[in-house]
């Protein structure tokens, strides 16, 4: 296959990584877009995923408003964004052109799994240790920040990881509208018929999709606080493999349907 | 207005006695209109996005089926296959197209395989839970009034697994709507094509429907797996209300 031969070339060519328009700035990029959408919608996410979670309300919002967002294309949604007069497809710093548009489109789309991950995470957390704590007679911050936050935070963090991939991999998407990072490449490519550029790029992409998930998912055993603690949690054998289970999209849904 | 080359049905426009609302300078994000006079086009862009939508996630179900089974007959095997159909879900959609179009070529084909390979994370899981929650005591039954593992797996199996597998489909189906517009990369993406024309050409009354019909189609199809799975499974619902 030529084609495989051509796109070993165009990726171990220095010249296409280097230069404004190269591999390694569009990686850049999108790196500074994935983290920053990330951190926009954890910031907005987690507060009122975890309070709700707190509170045990609102719980019908919080795991049906993953439905509503996955039936909405965030293609769609960007190019409606590029198209309205804000924020249109302005530049933005770094972000490059359509910047401020792909921040947005991007930081929703990660919304609606952090939400329902977060709050599905508080709502897995034994019932007995919530009324242990009552019992000792801790306030409701107490609970919060003592009892319900660490036992949840596994759960929390392996919906971190679970979007960082997906807002990464989502994130070429921007090249369709004309926007920043390695998609550009590939659209680039396949319009003038550099195949090898296209494929090149797209296997720069799934790569980092890659590394960014073991990374994550070391990061992730790294903090764990139940750590050496055994899988499971106390006095809930079942929790170990409940564990590995919310940790994909598919089963996510799954858990969420468990609740009242 | 016959100044407007993008105004296509001008004579129409003029009966009215102005430009039409999705002319070019008028240019409206919501455009009845629009709707009606290009109503060929969005039909043909519905009905293709409806038939790659479908055929995906029949293709990743006629995948994920062996699969699963494979992994539950092989213990040492399911994690092996777990993590690989969770591992196609980190190649982006932008490319993964264009890695298969080597193989399929520029055709619909390609968006339908690489969106069947998307849908193979969720349903292979779906699959795998649904099974394993058949209670032992009923597989036990079975076996002891004769029943083979064909017979078991058609006729015990699947039946009660189906409710969890039919949440799958329902997650798998309405994820595949949506990154079906991403086929326009090809130039397949049923109403991602329309949205992506009227990006380029700032046609707002063709992007906005198209983006709505998006979504329609996926609550569309999603009440259609409810209602086939209520048909499918009548005890669910009596076991409901007894």
């Amino acid at each position: 296959m030529r084609l495989f031969a051509d796109t070993w070339r165009y990726l171990t060519d220095a010249a296409s990584w280097t230069g404004s328009g190269g591999i390694l700035a569009r990686l850049v990029e999108q790196l500074l877009l994935t983290v920053t959408a990330l951190g926009l919608a954890m910031a907005i996410a987690l507060p009122l995923a975890l309070w709700l979670g707190h509170l045990g309300r609102g719980g019908f919002l919080a795991i049906n408003i993953s439905n509503v967002g996955r039936a909405i294309p965030t293609f769609a949604l960007l190019a409606l964004l590029v198209t309205f007069e804000w924020p249109g497809s302005q530049t933005l710093g770094p972000y490059g052109r359509a910047g401020l548009a792909t921040l947005i489109a991007l930081a929703l789309f990660a919304l609606p799994p952090l939400v329902t991950q977060s709050y599905v995470a508080m709502r897995e957390v034994p019932e007995d240790a919530r009324e242990a704590a009552d019992g000792m007679g801790m306030s409701g911050s107490q609970k919060f920040w003592r009892v319900e936050l660490p036992l949840a935070l596994p759960l929390v963090m392996s919906g971190v990881r679970l979007a960082l991939v997906q807002v990464w991999a989502t994130a070429t998407i921007a090249a369709l509208v004309a926007g920043p990072g390695l998609g550009r490449l590939i659209t680039e490519g396949f319009a003038n018929d550099r195949f090898s550029q296209g494929i090149g790029a797209a296997i720069v992409v799934a790569l980092v999709a890659l590394v960014l998930e073991l990374g994550a998912a070391a990061v992730q055993r790294a903090l764990d606080p139940m750590r050496g603690a055994g899988r499971g949690r106390p006095g809930d054998p079942g929790a170990a493999e409940e564990r590995t289970e919310a940790q994909d999209p598919a089963t996510m849904s799954a858990a969420a349907s468990r609740l009242p | 207005m016959t100044l407007l080359p993008a105004a296509a049905p001008v004579a129409q426009a003029a009966e009215d006695g102005g430009p039409s609302c999705y002319s070019r300078f008028v240019n409206e994000w919501f455009c009845l209109d629009y709707v009606r006079d290009r109503q060929d086009q969005i039909v043909e862009a519905t009905v293709e996005h409806v038939v790659i939508t479908v055929s995906a996630v029949l293709l990743g179900l006629l995948i994920a089926f062996p699969l699963a089974l494979l992994a539950r007959r092989v213990r040492r095997l399911e994690s092996g296959v777990v993590g690989f159909s969770t591992g196609l879900y980190t190649v982006p959609s932008l490319a993964l197209f264009p890695i298969l179009v080597p193989f399929t070529g520029l055709s619909a084909l390609t968006v339908v395989i690489g969106l069947a390979l998307y849908c193979l994370t969720i349903l292979v899981r779906a699959l795998l839970d649904g099974l394993r929650a058949v209670p032992d005591d009923v597989r036990e039954s079975a076996r002891g009034m004769g029943y083979g593992p064909t017979r078991l797996l058609l006729r015990v199996e699947l039946p009660l697994a189906l409710p969890v597998v039919m949440g799958g489909l329902r997650v798998a189906t309405v994820s595949t709507v949506a990154l079906t517009t991403v086929g326009t990369l090809v130039s397949y993406g049923g109403l991602g094509d329309l949205i992506n024309h009227g990006r380029q050409y700032d046609f707002r009354a063709e992007l906005l429907t198209a983006a709505v019909l998006c979504v329609v189609l996926a609550v569309v199809l999603d009440v259609v797996i409810v209602l086939t799975q209520r048909v499918l499974t009548p005890w669910t619902r009596r076991a409901a209300s007894a």
